[in-house]
């Protein structure tokens, strides 16, 4: 049971989806902000380039998504680079949903804020700078969420254990 | 926050006009451990600022050292009033990195069951919320019903809130001969109920004059902050996951969507109480077309056999003692699934690496969301106002915080 266009090259999945309101705005409007696309198990993921998230938020917001669902991380660790931050975006219109992935290094774990976007990112980036300590450039109040204001470590960061001392 | 906290204590008395009220962590009108950190001038709210955290145990960290059929049971402790919305969420989304298909008979079970979860965690709301607001009988009258479904959960799974019923691939078991007769007759006198916290609320003055007008949310502004369920639809957006994307069959269900253009905390009271009303319809769908067949998909390597199987068959056995030691492998992937909770789009996006154990497991909570909109229904509003606003987004803080 495979899906069209699944496990493909980029070049693949965006020939195979050509109606695809994201992949037909972002590739008009922004053609270098696409770094790889995956279709997979009905769900279309578009790695953005770092630098590119805030244009390619409002592109997509334009094209009809007008409802940011989630933001949170994933740890590759030891994998470079490291982080990848998930952006889950829902089209009431359309019935869609896409997901953006942006990966960023561990050395300079900081990617721009969308809450200009769409305010709702600020409570997700805020979980993501508290669990995986990576920077949202922008964000109005970049404070620690969950855990304690005075804590030091990122739990979500696979290099921290599950139990006993760090 | 803190520069909040740390606000001047000696101030020059011309600017001396606000002051600063720490609302909970323990103050009951906030459903648990919510502390909301007030800026005040007078009787009248100018900040509102949610500090959160408190029952915080890291869960998605827990999920990641364990088999994905053992996160099941950690799924009931987020939202602990709505646990089957939570179990059936994770397990679609697992079931669609496997790309399992599920019985139609589990997937009608699955649906009855979410109802019954959905009127369970209204009626705490509708209770709580009545309470907050001073209406301390209906309190009483929502937890005798919700009574009665706590003791079919319990007949069905041997607990009464961390059901952990569903798995991934089905359900547990078959449910006892008794339950479904059982059922029948509670929603049968579920309507008559639902009329009577109508006859004590709809109509009373005092409940009206404290909840119509107070906490409004623009349609607009919904959407921007990521508020869903509910409040959405008071708000006057038509969406409803279970119309509008369908998961475990729901297609197959007829039921209106509740919508009010109302965008105050008395339009979520109305699109609730009407919430429940259709979840008696869809439940009474679900009994009178429940399916015969099996309750869990044919994938040995997956669900755990029968109990008869497992002593009669060496395949069996051999399944069974696989799955329990060493889990079974997921495929590399990611996914994330949605469904409609009792508070507004519930997420699990559950990330493979194609080992036993997921690699990262994040829940999309709804009402962690709604929480941030806390500031634009309360701000100019007087501090009662608030406690109706936070009943109004029905908040469980195992969620938010996990």
């Amino acid at each position: 049971m495979t899906d069209a266009g699944e496990n493909q090259s980029k070049d693949a999945v965006l020939a195979a989806h050509p109606d695809h309101r994201a992949i037909a705005a972002l590739t008009q409007q922004l053609p270098d902000a696409i770094q790889n696309a995956k279709y997979d198990r009905g769900e279309l993921t578009l790695t953005i380039a770092r630098e590119a998230i805030i244009s390619s938020c409002r592109t997509v917001q334009a094209a009809g998504y007008n409802f940011l669902v989630d933001v949170t991380g994933v740890d590759w660790y030891p994998n470079q680079p490291r982080f990848q931050i998930s952006y889950h975006i829902l089209s009431h219109t359309l019935k869609q949903r896409i997901r953006f992935a942006v990966f960023v290094d561990e050395g300079d774990p900081s990617v721009d804020s969308i809450t200009s976007v769409w305010p709702a990112a600020n409570f997700y980036e805020r979980e993501v700078f508290d669990l995986f300590g990576v920077r949202f450039g922008g964000h109005p109040k970049l404070r620690r969420l969950l855990m304690p204001e005075d804590y030091r470590g990122n739990p979500l960061r696979k290099d921290f254990p599950v139990e006993g001392y760090r | 926050m803190s520069e909040l906290l740390t606000a001047p204590t000696v101030v020059d008395s011309s600017e001396d006009r606000t002051m600063i009220l720490n609302m909970g962590p323990q103050h009951p009108s906030t459903h648990g451990v919510l502390r909301l950190v007030l800026e005040i001038d007078g009787e009248v709210v100018v900040r509102v600022a949610p500090d959160i955290g408190y029952l915080h145990t890291g869960i998605e960290k827990t999920c990641e050292a364990k088999f994905y059929q053992q996160v099941v049971p950690l799924t009931d402790r987020i939202d602990y009033c709505s646990p089957m919305h939570n179990n059936l969420c994770y397990c679609l989304a697992v079931e669609k990195l496997l790309r399992v298909e599920i019985p139609e008979r589990a997937q009608w079970l699955r649906v009855l069951l979410s109802e019954l979860t959905r009127l369970n965690s209204h009626l705490i709301w509708l209770g709580t919320h009545a309470m907050d607001i001073g209406a301390l009988t209906v309190f009483l009258y929502c937890f005798r019903e919700r009574e009665q479904i706590l003791r079919l959960f319990d007949d069905l799974s041997g607990q009464r809130m961390m059901t952990s019923y569903f798995r991934i691939g089905g359900l547990a078991l078959e449910p006892p001969l008794d339950f479904f007769p059982r059922v029948r007759a509670f929603l049968k006198t579920m309507p008559e109920k639902i009329d009577e916290y109508e006859n004590l609320l709809t109509g009373n003055r005092i409940f009206i004059n404290r909840i119509k007008g107070v906490g409004l949310l623009s349609a607009a502004d919904a959407i921007s902050l990521g508020v869903t369920g509910p409040p959405l639809r008071a708000s006057g957006v038509d969406w409803d996951l279970r119309r509008d994307m369908p998961y475990t069959g729901y297609e197959k269900f007829q039921f209106k969507v509740p919508v009010s253009n109302g965008c105050d905390v008395w339009s979520r009271y109305v699109i609730r109480v009407q919430e429940m009303r259709e979840s008696v319809k869809i439940a009474t769908q679900a009994l009178d077309g429940m399916p015969e067949g099996p309750i869990k998909a044919n994938a040995p390597k997956i669900v755990l056999p029968d109990r008869e199987a497992m002593k009669t068959q060496m395949e069996a056995l051999i399944h069974h003692f696989k799955i329990v030691t060493e889990g079974f492998a997921v495929p590399a992937g990611e996914v994330y699934q949605a469904i409609e909770s009792s508070r507004g789009e519930m997420g699990y996006y559950v990330v493979s690496d194609g080992t036993a154990k997921p690699y990262r497991v994040h829940m999309r909570n709804p009402t962690f969301a709604t929480l941030q909109a806390i500031e634009k229904m309360c701000v100019g509003r007087l501090i009662a106002d608030v406690v109706a606003a936070i009943g109004s987004i029905d908040i469980v803080l195992g969620e938010i915080d996990r």
